[in-house]
C-alpha cells in the first residue's frame, strides 16, 4: 500500500478509478450533473496546481483564462460559424498565445507585485468581456450553442460526466509525466530557490514561462467546458472571485499534489450544494470555511493525510 | 479647461479614499507581512454602521463614532481570531484566510443590514462651489482634508510617539524589535485597529458622495490594493501617491477615454508600471537570499 500511495501515477489510477466507479453507484442526473462540475473545475485546478504548487508563482488572474475558452465557444459558433470543437481549440491556443506573451514580464515579478498583476490581467481579460457586448452580451451574458461532434450532440449530464472525466484523467495524466521529467525537476528547484536554481543552469525565466502557458492551456479548457455545459456564458465567468476560487481549490486540496487539485474542487463545489440549507448563510459560512480551513489545514487536505497515513504504517 | 477641473476634482476625491485603503494594506503588510483583502470591508462597514445607527435615530457625529469603534473592533477580532492563529503560514495560505474573512463580513452585512444601496447627507450641505467653471462638492473637500489629516496624524503617532516607534521598528525587523522588548504580537494588533479605523473613517466620509451598501469593499479592496502595490508595497508615503494616482487617472480616462473601460485603464497603467519598475515607484529592489 505504502509504495502504491508513493508511486507517482498513483494518484491518475485512483482517480479513474473514481471516474468509473461514480456512474456505476449512482445514475440520479443530480448527482452526475455536480460530478463534471467537479472534474471541469478540478481540471483547472490541476493546471494551476503547476504552476502554483510546482514552480511556485502565485496567480489571482486564471479565471481570465478560464473565461477566454468559455467566450471562445461561445462567440465562435454564434458570430462565425466555427463549429464548437474548433472554437474550443482556438480558445485555448488564444489563451496560451496570451500567457506567453504577458508572461515574461508578470513573471519578473515576485511575491504580491506578482500577485496584483495577474490579478489585474484578469480583471482586465473580464472588463473586456463585460464591455464588449456586440459579441458577448454584455453583463447578461450569452447562450453557448451545444457541442456537436460528427452529428451526435453531447447534452446530457452523463455525456458530460464522460467528456469532462476523461479529460481530466488525460490532463492528470500530462501533469503527472511532467512533474516526473526534467522539466518537473526545474519547476520544484525555482520554487524552492531561484537563484539556487539559475546557479544550477536552469532558464529561470523559460520555466516559469511554460508553466504559466500550460496553467492557462488547462482553464482555457476547463472554461470551455463548462460554457458548453451549462450552455450559457457570464462575465461573472472569468471574475475576480473565480480567480480566488481556483487559488482556494488548490490550496485547500494541498499545492503540488495532483489529488489534492481535485480534492479542493470537489470541496468548493459540493460546499454551496449543502449549504443551500442555509440559504442567507451560504456566504458567511464560505468565508468561514475558507478561514478554517486554512488556519487548521494549512497544508491542504491531501498532504495531510498522507502524512496521517504514513505515520501509522 | 473645466473639464480638466472637473475630472481632477472627481480623480483627487476618488483617489483620497484609494489612498486611505491603500494606506490601511501597507500598515498592515509592514508590521504582519499579511496582504490584508478584508480592508475594504471596514471602508464598508463605516459607510454602512453610520447610515443604521443614524436612521436608528443615532445623532450623525456620534453614530461615525459607532461606526469607527465597531470596524476597529472588528479588525481586532480578525487579527485575533484568523491572523494570529495562523501564523507561519504561507502568503497564499493568508491572502485566502483575509478573502475568507472578506467574503465573511460581507455576508454578515446583508443578513445585520440589507442588500440596498444607502446614503446620508452631506456634513457641509450639498451646495457645489464653483471654480474655474467646475463643480466642487463640499463632501469632497472635507473627504480629501480627513484623509490629510489621517496622513498627517499617522505620520506623527509614528514619529513621535514611543507606541509609533515600536510599530516602525516591528515593521523594520520583527525580530530585533522583540529583542529589545517590544511586544510584536500587540503591535501587530494595533495595526490592525488602526487600519480598521483609518478604513472606517474612509467610509463615512466618501457615503454622502458615492453611497454605499454590502458589497463595496471588493473594488475598493482590489483598488486599494493595487495603489499600494504601484507606490511601492510597504511604503506609506508611496501608497497615498499610488492612490491619488489610480483616482485621477479612472476620473481621466473615464473622461477622455471610456468610461466603460475606466477600471481597465488604472490596471492597464499599473501593469506597465510594474513591468518597467518591478518594486512599484518608491520600492526599494528586494534581494533574495539563498
Amino acid at each position: 500500500m505504502r509504495r502504491f500511495t508513493q508511486h507517482p501515477y498513483a494518484a491518475v489510477v485512483l482517480l479513474a478509478a473514481i471516474v468509473i466507479a461514480i456512474p456505476l453507484a449512482t445514475s440520479t442526473t443530480f448527482y452526475l450533473r455536480i460530478a463534471a462540475l467537479v472534474f471541469i473545475f478540478a481540471l483547472a485546478v490541476v493546471g494551476l496546481n503547476l504552476l502554483m504548487g510546482f514552480a511556485g508563482q502565485v496567480s489571482l488572474g486564471h479565471a481570465g483564462f478560464f473565461g477566454i475558452g468559455a467566450y471562445a465557444v461561445a462567440v465562435g459558433p454564434t458570430h462565425f460559424a466555427v463549429p464548437s470543437w474548433a472554437a474550443l481549440l482556438a480558445g485555448a491556443a488564444i489563451a496560451a498565445l496570451l500567457a506567453f506573451l504577458v508572461g515574461r514580464p508578470i513573471l519578473k515579478l515576485k511575491g504580491h507585485y506578482l500577485a496584483v498583476a495577474t490579478l489585474g490581467l484578469g480583471i482586465l481579460i473580464a472588463m473586456v468581456f463585460t464591455n464588449e457586448a456586440r459579441f458577448t452580451g454584455g453583463p447578461d451574458g450569452m447562450p453557448v450553442l451545444r457541442l456537436e461532434l460528427f452529428g451526435w450532440r453531447a447534452r446530457t449530464p452523463l455525456a458530460w460526466y464522460w467528456i469532462s472525466g476523461v479529460t481530466l484523467i488525460v490532463g492528470a495524466l500530462i501533469a503527472v509525466n511532467l512533474i516526473e521529467s526534467p522539466t518537473g525537476r526545474a519547476f520544484r528547484a525555482i520554487h524552492d530557490s531561484e537563484t539556487a536554481a539559475r546557479t544550477l543552469g536552469i532558464d529561470v525565466a523559460r520555466y516559469k514561462l511554460a508553466a504559466f502557458v500550460l496553467s492557462a492551456i488547462y482553464a482555457a479548457v476547463a472554461g470551455a467546458y463548462l460554457a458548453l455545459f451549462d450552455a450559457l456564458v457570464t462575465p461573472v465567468t472569468a471574475g475576480f472571485l473565480r480567480s480566488i476560487e481556483f487559488v482556494t481549490m488548490a490550496v485547500i486540496g494541498g499545492l503540488g499534489s495532483i489529488l489534492g487539485g481535485v480534492v479542493g474542487a470537489a470541496v468548493l463545489v459540493l460546499l454551496p450544494q449543502v449549504l443551500t440549507a442555509f440559504h442567507e448563510y451560504e456566504h458567511v459560512m464560505l468565508g468561514l470555511l475558507m478561514m478554517l480551513f486554512m488556519i487548521f489545514l494549512p497544508a491542504g487536505i491531501v498532504p495531510s493525510l498522507m502524512r496521517l497515513m504514513r505515520g501509522r504504517s | 479647461m473645466p473639464e480638466f477641473l472637473q475630472f481632477f476634482f472627481s480623480g483627487l476625491t476618488v483617489g483620497a479614499i484609494y489612498a486611505l485603503v491603500a494606506v490601511g494594506f501597507t500598515l498592515i503588510y509592514n508590521a504582519s507581512d499579511v496582504i490584508n483583502f478584508a480592508q475594504g470591508e471596514f471602508v464598508m462597514l463605516g459607510g454602512m454602521v453610520t447610515f443604521f445607527a443614524a436612521a436608528a435615530g443615532v445623532p450623525l457625529p456620534l453614530a461615525a463614532l459607532l461606526a469607527i469603534v465597531v470596524a476597529t473592533a472588528v479588525g481586532l477580532l480578525l487579527h485575533r481570531l484568523a491572523i494570529e492563529p495562523a501564523r507561519g503560514a504561507s502568503a497564499v495560505s493568508l491572502i485566502i484566510i483575509t478573502i475568507g474573512a472578506s467574503i465573511f463580513l460581507r455576508g454578515i452585512s446583508a443578513i445585520v443590514f440589507d442588500k440596498n444601496f444607502h446614503s446620508y447627507p452631506a456634513f457641509a450641505g450639498s451646495e457645489p462651489w464653483k471654480i474655474g467653471g467646475a463643480a466642487l462638492l463640499p463632501q469632497s473637500v472635507i473627504v480629501l482634508l480627513g484623509a490629510g489629516a489621517i496622513v498627517v496624524a499617522l505620520w506623527a503617532f509614528m514619529t513621535m510617539t514611543l507606541t509609533g516607534k515600536a510599530l516602525v521598528a516591528t515593521a523594520a525587523n520583527r525580530l530585533a524589535a522583540r529583542l529589545v522588548g517590544i511586544n510584536t504580537g500587540a503591535i501587530v494588533g494595533l495595526a490592525f485597529a488602526v487600519s480598521a479605523a483609518i478604513g472606517a473613517i474612509g467610509g463615512i466620509l466618501m457615503t454622502p458622495i458615492t453611497l454605499t451598501s454590502y458589497d463595496v469593499g471588493t473594488l475598493l479592496a482590489l483598488k486599494g490594493f493595487a495603489a499600494a502595490m504601484l507606490g511601492g508595497m510597504g511604503n506609506p508615503l508611496g501608497a497615498v501617491i499610488g492612490g491619488l494616482a489610480v483616482g485621477l487617472l479612472e476620473a481621466f480616462s473615464a473622461g477622455y477615454i471610456s468610461s466603460a473601460y475606466k477600471d481597465a485603464i488604472a490596471f492597464l497603467v499599473i501593469l506597465v508600471v510594474l513591468f518597467a519598475m518591478p518594486q512599484g515607484l518608491l520600492g526599494r529592489a528586494a534581494i533574495e537570499r539563498v
